[in-house]
């Protein structure tokens, strides 16, 4: 099938254009909505979007929020384009979660560990019952006052476990990692580039998988071994320098998911693990990053590898919401001709069924 | 640097005005606003993967008595690296390190320290404390 140019429509597209912009603004009898607003006040869709723009900066994020209307998918389409006009100074020396400035911390399978269960700003533990008092424009907050002294070292629990020698150890891996924003994927994809995709891919989408592998496909039972959110330092080694230098932090979720293994031959019984590592405060989905790692493991843990979740190929090649909006939204486009000649088909088969009775 | 790259802007304007350290200085490279690819470690602990990318922004300067100071800073923040690879530039004029360092890298250096410290404190805050629920079994 062949593509043909068609010309027109410049009129009603800007009238389009306009007509969005007022929308956007909505009621002028309303205050307009700042970018510092959305940065501060919408933080978990600023993070969200920051996770899977796969572009940390938080006033970017909060403007493409706005620019999108709060869509979100739209936002990060708006902050991965955006960039691809900036040039990469460096890569980071790999960021240190354990040396993380602890904002929560969980673990659901040690109660008494080392540093505490710490909620950090959770809703966990809210009614989820409507707040009618944030109706009030300037409703005042009131926080318990800060406890004051020194906090004690908050050791991953993966290392804990580590010393008994009942979970897997990491494993130092060759040189450098691979990146899906230069080459494209290859398959089998390392799990370093699994975890890029996963880091970026949607919410939604890595979060119904998760779900599926508790709900039985490519079941493991899984454990929240722990949950981290706070800020890590990022440190880089500018070639003019020569040395490495600490550039500011940024806000990360990390989350290990322990899963029980039966051994092989070679490798006694021991805990594996999944992992999740997502910019921001975003705990569903640094969860559900673990889970479906952890499943995309299988054939490399010697498992079946039976199902959706476990399927590395299915997985990666449809997490990312950019790729899969715009094959799916491509389908807005004149298909004119393509329909055209679908048409003519039917019509000469519905011709030749006709001419057979 | 890593109290400099954590500095707004208006702070170190006003700690340098506050010294009286603002020589003519040169761009050797203006500030240039770009990525760097934030790398995480697999399982925590392990081999490195790309995790995603942070803007930043980079500047370069050079003060008239030969120093060059650099700055990288995260965000898009032209001001903040200018100031601060200005301040790299005037510390290691070995004159002017003393002051600096105590009128400018210091005050800076406990206001992140504070700032962090009452992150702390929240957080430690939200701690909880287990208390042994009484059984029936005794």
């Amino acid at each position: 099938m062949a593509y043909v140019a068609v010309k027109g429509g410049e009129t009603a597209i800007d009238a389009a254009h306009a007509w969005l912009a007022e929308e956007r603004r909505g009621d002028t009898a309303t205050k307009p909505l700042s970018v510092a607003q959305v940065q501060e006040q919408l933080g978990r869709a600023v993070d969200r979007v920051m996770a899977e723009g796969s572009l940390y900066d938080r006033q970017l994020a909060a403007l493409a929020i706005k620019q999108a209307q709060g869509d979100l998918i739209e936002a990060v389409f708006l902050l991965r384009a955006y960039r691809t006009t900036l040039p990469r100074f460096a890569h980071s020396k790999p960021v240190e979660t354990d040396a993380m400035r602890i904002e929560r911390r969980i673990s659901a399978i040690f109660k008494d560990l080392p540093g505490g269960q710490v909620l950090g700003p959770t809703s966990d533990y809210t009614h989820r019952l409507l707040d009618f008092s944030l109706l009030d424009e300037d409703g005042a907050v009131a926080c318990p006052p800060p406890v004051a002294g020194e906090t004690e070292p908050m050791p991953r629990v993966s290392d804990i476990l580590r010393y008994e020698g009942l979970l897997e150890a990491d494993t130092a891996g060759p040189g450098d990692p691979g990146d899906l924003t230069r080459e494209p994927l290859a398959f089998p994809a390392g799990r370093d580039v699994r975890l890029q995709a996963l880091a970026r891919g949607d919410e939604g989408f890595v979060l119904g998988l998760g779900y599926s592998t508790q709900r039985g496909y490519g079941g493991t039972h899984p454990f929240a071994g722990e949950i981290r959110m706070g800020e890590v330092s990022v440190e880089i080694e500018p070639a003019e320098l020569g040395f490495v230098i600490d550039i500011g932090d940024l806000v990360l979720t990390e989350c290990q998911m322990v899963t029980q293994f039966k051994g092989t031959k070679t490798v006694p019984p021991q805990f594996t693990r999944g992992y999740g590592l997502v910019f921001g405060f975003h705990e569903r989905k640094a969860m559900a990053m673990a889970l479906v790692d952890r499943a995309m493991r299988a054939a490399e843990l010697g498992e079946d590898a039976t199902a959706p979740a476990q399927d590395i190929e299915f997985v990666l090649y449809h997490c990312d919401n950019i790729e899969a909006t715009g094959f799916v939204e491509h389908l807005k486009l004149p298909h004119y001709v393509d329909f055209q000649s679908e048409l003519q088909n039917v019509r000469r088969m519905r011709a030749a069924a006709e001419a057979a009775e | 640097m890593a109290v400099l790259a954590r500095a707004p802007a208006g702070r170190l304007e006003a700690l340098l005005d506050a010294v009286g350290e603002r020589p003519a200085y040169t761009l050797l490279r203006a500030p240039e606003s770009g990525l760097v690819m934030v790398r995480g470690r697999i399982g925590g602990g392990g081999a490195a993967f790309n995790l995603g990318e942070m803007t930043v922004t980079r500047c370069a300067v050079c003060i008239d008595s030969g120093p060059i100071g650099h700055a990288y800073v995260t965000g898009r923040a032209s001001r903040r690296a200018e100031l601060a690879a200005l301040v790299d530039a005037l510390m290691q004029d070995p004159a002017r390190t003393e002051a600096l360092e105590a009128r400018v890298i210091a005050p800076l250096e406990q206001e992140q320290a504070d700032r962090q410290a009452q992150r702390a404190g929240k957080a430690a805050a939200t701690r909880v404390q287990f208390f042994a629920m009484q059984t029936m079994r005794t």
